[in-house]
């Protein structure tokens, strides 16, 4: 059974993932959400961010994580309950979480082999910015850039050895 | 298809209400909805209510799905009561092994309300 460490190190294979994580993510707007994401046009990151983090440990380890603006968020969680945004609070770290778990649930089960030898950590949201992440990531994150309504929502995924 | 009261298992109460929802724009008539946060929450609540459908996700504190449905057969008022698992857990052994726990269905996340109405309709009128 092969590392994620040796697949990556493959030809090709950190550009099929990365597309791969882009389906993933656009299948989860599309089903849970009706929400069709467009390609971002710019390297802006979230203003007020919020992130969900999902780890996986297993054949592949690391962390996938979703980042996005709190007012893009509270979108989401309206869009995924079918209420307006008056009617959404305590909703939203739970959406935004459940969103990272599909998004890294869809994205393991679309790369052959791995479906079983990888499980999922339940999600943690933080709010803000002022804070420092140190991972033992020894490559670079793979990283997509799409705009949900117009917002940016950046979706990275940290794989360890 | 007569009025139904169903289970719904997730550690997520966003998921619960999207689940609820989707049952709901599948056209099911749904009497009462109940919710449960694991799968020993959910076996507590079978000890005092009756339900004609569990929908049940696999990864979950204190109790996962596999090992409620697996407990599910000593809970008298839960005999024979369907169990569809709606999970993120897509692989192979994970289907497997639901069903052979005694799942009935298996729904990935994400889902649309017709998948969850291709897999609720027919368990319901026992083609399944």
């Amino acid at each position: 059974m092969s590392t994620a460490s040796e697949l990556l190190a493959t030809s090709g294979t950190r550009e099929r993932w990365t597309s791969l994580m882009e389906l993933a993510t656009r299948e989860v707007f599309q089903l849970m959400l009706s929400s069709e994401l467009k390609a971002a046009t710019t390297e802006a990151d979230p203003s007020q961010p919020v992130t969900s983090m999902v780890g996986l440990a297993g054949q592949l380890c690391g962390v996938l994580s979703v980042r996005c603006e709190e007012k893009a968020a509270v979108q989401m969680t309206c869009k995924m309950l079918g209420v307006p945004a008056d009617k959404v609070s305590a909703e939203m770290p739970d959406a935004l979480g459940e969103i990272c778990n599909m998004v890294a649930g869809n994205f393991k089960n679309k790369i052959t082999g791995l479906g079983d030898g990888c499980m999922l950590s339940p999600p943690t949201v933080i709010s803000g910015s002022d804070y420092t992440t140190y991972s033992i990531a020894d490559k670079p994150a793979l990283e997509i850039r799409l705009l949900f309504e117009g917002m940016p929502l950046v979706v990275s995924l940290e794989i360890h050895s | 298809m007569n009025s139904l009261r169903a289970l719904i298992v997730d550690d997520s109460s966003v998921m619960r209400k999207i689940v609820e929802r989707s049952l709901r724009q599948a056209g099911l008539d749904l009497n009462q909805v109940l919710e449960a946060g694991n799968g020993a929450e959910a076996l507590a609540v079978l000890q005092e209510q009756q339900v004609d459908l569990i929908l049940c996700d696999i990864n979950m504190p204190v109790m996962d799905g596999l090992e409620f449905i697996k407990q599910l057969g000593a809970v008298e008022k839960a005999k024979g009561v369907p169990v569809i698992m709606i999970t993120t857990e897509g692989s192979e052994s994970h289907v497997v092994q639901a069903l052979s726990n005694g799942a009935r269905g298996y729904i990935r996340k994400p889902f649309t309300p017709e998948q969850v109405k291709t897999q609720v309709v027919p368990v319901l009128a026992g083609k399944s």
